[in-house]
């Protein structure tokens, strides 16, 4: 197939994880939606390393992926905290940075 | 002869700052002493000055001493520079002469004052700022004196600082002095626009040059300030309130000196004023209304002290009149004769109070004359001295002022009139001042006097509202002193009452001895009036005898009044009680003043605040600054939620708008 | 045949996209991830990127989204436990709106530029294209750097992890059973670094700032 249709999918599978990120509540959630727009990113990333012949697309994507996985650890790490203090998991309700 | 002229200044300066600084230091009488010694030591620098004035011939009899350069920019060069010529000799021998024996007086009348030191430094301070005022050689250090002059009446009017009268009593001094101060400047610039120069040389040498506009503009202003430092009307008001400060402070500075600052201020600018006829008339004019009002005045006041400042005011009223109208020897010559007989009534008023132990209503007091003699005496003489009865010196030198306005002639006949109605109603306030203090049955302060026993009063109370005071710092303290118990003030008054009564021996009419038309002629030179102002003699014989006649007969209807059938006074106050009223209340100047200067300023000021200040400074401009950054920070505000969703939206609504610009560039 | 596949595999990869945003149960959620990961492999394989899909599959869809899996089964109650759904109303309207001018966007910028390569379907590639051996080299030689920060990156979020997770030292926490150690013998069981630090309790002698009741936070309400 055409490169261009790869990048279309990873477009859609972006704006979907941008539409996830700004609707759901849980926070759990709004991570995995991140995920998926990182997941979109990488896909963008290994069609243009193909379109070039050149893999350096293909090492920009392996180090996206260990930040990822840092982030996520980072990320679920907070919410853990978050439970065991019994702090609401909801975005809406954690907005003390306010004012 | 520069060294002594500056000694004359530096000595009093010196005494202000040894009592000033060293106040903890002196101990006792000491600061009575050091500033006695200091203003006597000017009087000798004073002497000395004369001296060597008198070794100089007449063609060059004055002399410029520049002190330093102060200012000299934008086409003003201010100099600190005195100008030693007769005139400023003549003013600064009768200053500190007469502030030599006053310094004298306070030394035992301000004993047991908790201020002692204080009032000394004041009163040195005042007679340098005197000094500076008379020696001065340009506009700029006449300024500076007469504002230092303004500021050292206040300190010593509000001497007594913790008397609400004394306090108010300086502030309506300082504000109307202030006024004459803006006089003053502005005259200053009027003349400077066109003169270009500060100096009174300069000045007085293009007199001729400047436009006839502006000369008058400058020289009434100038009368303004003069009018507010010798208390003429309409700028009177503060004089009589200046009575609150202590005796002393009344005699140095309401009667022989500060008042006096008018009229040497317009003998001094002679040339300008006889280039000026406009500007010479409104001085005689307002010295002519200023004699007849505050002698009419002088019939009805009760305050012994108020007597003899609106007495003060009439007779300045006389000097400023024979200054404005070119009789400027007989002007100064009873300036110097007002000065001994004014101080000498002041300081036996002191006395007499001292024996009333504060008190000061003319109603209370009655039949002194065997508990003091002295101080009786010396009434008398004064009382004579300005009464004008020969051979007492103020005759000699009001009668010549008056002479000489006849001998100008044309309408000056009216003040030749007025001048004399002012002789007789003198004599008639002063001798009934002294008829009901002294004659009479003694009332019960005299009786224990008789008996060799000062009246101490047992609650000190101020004299004019009855209010109750300690004698601690602020007010005045516990003893009173009179002149038969005090050999410094019999001193005082001793050498003051020789003086009243001998130097009308100085200028003799009919050419007989012309002392001080011969010795202020050097600062005269050109004008065209003091040469040739002479009364001719049948002039002056009707006028010596008229004058003669119209202050026994004064004496005479006071003595009747008040003595003979002590109920005529009441009976013709009953008779004439809205004129009496009318007068009592001072021809409702002060109420004038209060409607036309000072309720539009007051309204102004409320105005400003409550409207102006409110609405528009505080509303508009600074709440409406605020408020405007402070709504956009709200607005800005709203923004930071807290919802992390939100900050998504936005994040995604802002790539969205940057992928839209960048693809519609391309 | 390798059209089929992409069709295949693209598809799977949206579908889980879209269980991932809508599905309420949030295991539900993960597991509609970890389909899209191995799609996403597929379509990595297609694109000839074998090491990368190898590690999409053994990193993310294996390691990562255990993870995922093991915080969700602990922060959540119960598989059916109503943990907060998607907003509702307008700001979902505004949402999708803003995802589909985001798309829309996208698109444009894709299709309407002039590369031309993206017509088609690659250029030459070496041999090696996408091998490990491949990448172990690029990353040993041109991008040593960047995968010593990666390593570090790895390290620092470890600590993190750690740090953020544990238990406070002193904090006293409710559901813990009471557990002796020497420590607590001689320590003030009010200690603790960051129990002061979140008002919980004030430090010891310390009274608590003058005009608050106990147990209020001061300056609790923002504005100024």
């Amino acid at each position: 197939m055409n490169i261009g249709w790869y990048l279309a999918v990873s477009a859609l599978i972006f704006t979907i994880g941008a539409a996830g990120v700004m609707t759901r509540r849980n926070p759990l959630v709004v991570l995995l939606c991140l995920e998926l727009m990182l997941n979109a990113a990488n896909l963008a990333l290994i069609a243009f390393s193909r379109m070039w012949g050149n893999s350096d697309g293909q090492i920009f994507a392996i180090i996206v992926m260990v930040v990822a996985a840092c982030e996520v650890t980072v990320g679920l790490g907070v919410i853990v905290a978050m439970a065991r203090r019994s702090v609401p998991i909801d975005v809406d309700e954690l907005r003390e940075l306010q004012g | 002869m520069q060294t002594t002229s500056w000694l004359i200044l530096a000595f009093p300066l010196a005494g202000a700052i040894i009592n000033g600084l060293g106040f903890r230091a002196l101990k006792g009488r000491a600061p009575g002493i050091v500033g006695t010694v200091a203003i006597g030591a000017a009087f000798i620098s004073a002497v000395l000055t004369l001296i060597k004035l008198q070794d100089l011939s007449p063609e060059h009899r004055g002399a410029l001493f520049v002190g330093w350069d102060y200012a000299k920019t934008v086409g003003v060069d201010a100099k600190v520079s005195i100008l030693v010529d007769p005139l400023s000799v003549y003013m600064a021998l009768v200053v500190t002469g007469v502030s030599t024996l006053i310094h004298l007086y306070s030394v035992t009348y301000m004993t047991s004052d908790r201020g002692y030191a204080r009032f000394f430094a004041y009163l040195n301070f005042f007679v340098f700022s005197m000094l500076v005022l008379v020696l001065a050689g340009n506009f700029f250090l006449l300024v500076v004196g007469w504002a230092f002059v303004g500021a050292a009446s206040y300190l010593l009017i509000s001497f007594w600082y913790r008397r609400t009268t004394a306090t108010r009593a300086g502030i309506k001094a300082f504000v109307i002095n202030v006024v004459g101060d803006i006089g003053i400047v502005l005259g200053t610039y009027f003349l400077f626009r066109n003169t270009h120069t500060l100096d009174f040389i300069g000045t007085f040498r293009q007199a001729g040059t400047i436009p006839h506009g502006d000369l008058t503009a400058g020289l009434i202003l100038l009368l303004v300030g003069a009018f507010a430092k010798s208390a003429q009307v309409p700028l009177h008001t503060w004089l009589p309130d200046a009575m609150e400060g202590p005796t002393p402070v009344s005699a140095l500075i309401h009667a022989a000196t500060m008042v006096t600052a008018g009229v040497y201020l317009i003998a001094r600018m002679w040339p300008l004023f006889e280039h000026s006829a406009a500007a010479a008339d409104v001085g005689t004019i307002v010295g002519a209304l200023t004699l007849l009002i505050a002698a009419t005045i002088g019939l009805v006041v009760t305050d012994l002290k108020r007597v003899i400042a609106y007495s003060t005011m009439s007779q300045i009223g006389y000097m400023i009149m024979a200054v404005s109208a070119g009789a400027y020897a007989a002007g100064l010559f009873h300036l110097m004769t007002h000065a001994f007989f004014k101080a000498l009534l002041f300081m036996a008023a002191g006395s007499i109070i001292g024996a009333m132990a504060g008190e000061q209503n003319l109603d209370k007091m009655s039949g002194f004359r065997r508990a003091m003699p002295f101080t009786f005496g010396c009434f008398v003489v004064g009382g004579l001295a300005l009464a004008g009865v020969p051979p007492f010196s103020g005759f000699f030198s009001k009668d010549e002022i008056i002479a000489v306005m006849g001998q100008r002639g044309g309408w000056h006949w009216v003040l030749f009139v007025v001048g004399y109605i002012g002789t007789f109603l003198t004599a008639v306030y002063t001798w009934r001042m002294i008829f009901r203090a002294f004659f009479g049955e003694p009332v019960a302060e005299a009786a224990e006097l008789e008996h060799g026993h000062l009246h101490h009063a047992e609650q000190h109370t101020n004299p004019a509202n009855g209010e109750v005071e300690d004698t601690d710092v602020g007010f005045p303290g516990p003893d009173h002193h009179i002149a038969e118990w005090s050999v410094p003030m019999r001193a005082a008054m001793g050498i003051l009452a020789v003086g009243a009564i001998g130097l009308g021996f100085l200028q003799l009419p009919f050419n007989g001895t012309n002392v001080v038309d011969k010795f202020l002629e050097p600062s005269f030179r050109g004008s065209k009036y003091f040469g040739s102002l002479h009364p001719t003699d049948s002039l002056t014989t009707i006028g010596l005898i008229v004058g003669a006649v119209l202050s026994l007969a004064g004496i005479a209807l006071a003595y009747r009044i008040w003595v003979v059938k002590p109920g005529t006074s009441t009976a013709i106050r009953e008779r004439l009680s809205g004129v009496h009223r009318f007068l009592v209340n001072k021809w409702y100047f002060d109420e004038l003043i209060d409607l036309v200067v000072v309720r539009p300023f007051a309204w102004f000021g409320r105005f400003g605040q409550q409207t102006f200040e409110r609405i528009f400074v505080q509303g508009a401009l600074v709440d409406g600054t605020s408020g405007v950054v402070r709504a956009g920070s709200a607005t800005v505000r709203a923004l930071q939620s807290g919802l992390v969703r939100a900050y998504a939206s936005l994040l995604v609504l802002g790539a969205v708008a940057v992928g839209l610009y960048f693809l519609l560039q391309s | 045949m390798s059209g089929l596949f992409f069709f295949v595999a693209a598809l799977g990869a949206i579908a889980g996209a879209i269980g991932v945003v809508t599905l309420r149960n949030s295991f539900y959620a993960v597991l509609a991830l970890v389909g899209h990961l191995l799609s996403l492999a597929a379509l990595f394989l297609l694109l000839r990127a074998q090491f990368v899909a190898a590690a999409q599959v053994i990193v993310y869809a294996g390691a990562v989204m255990v993870l995922y899996v093991f915080v969700v089964s602990y922060v959540s109650e119960g598989p059916f436990q109503s943990t907060p759904g998607a907003v509702t109303g307008g700001a979902r309207v505004l949402a999708y709106l803003f995802a589909a001018c985001l798309a829309a966007e996208l698109m444009v910028a894709m299709l309407g530029n002039g590369l031309e390569a993206i017509n088609s379907k690659g250029a030459q590639y070496d041999p090696g294209f996408g091998n490990p051996a491949e990448i172990g080299k690029l990353l040993l030689t041109k991008f040593l750097f960047p995968f010593e920060v990666a390593s570090f990156l790895l390290l620092i979020a470890a600590v993190g992890a750690v740090v953020l997770a544990r238990r406070r030292g002193g904090g006293i926490d409710p559901t813990d059973r009471p557990v002796l150690s020497v420590m607590d013998m001689v320590r003030d069981e009010r200690l603790g670094s960051m129990a002061e630090s979140v008002h919980a309790q004030p430090a010891v002698g310390a009274t608590a700032p003058a005009g608050l009741e106990s147990g209020e936070r001061p300056n609790e309400e923002g504005g100024w």
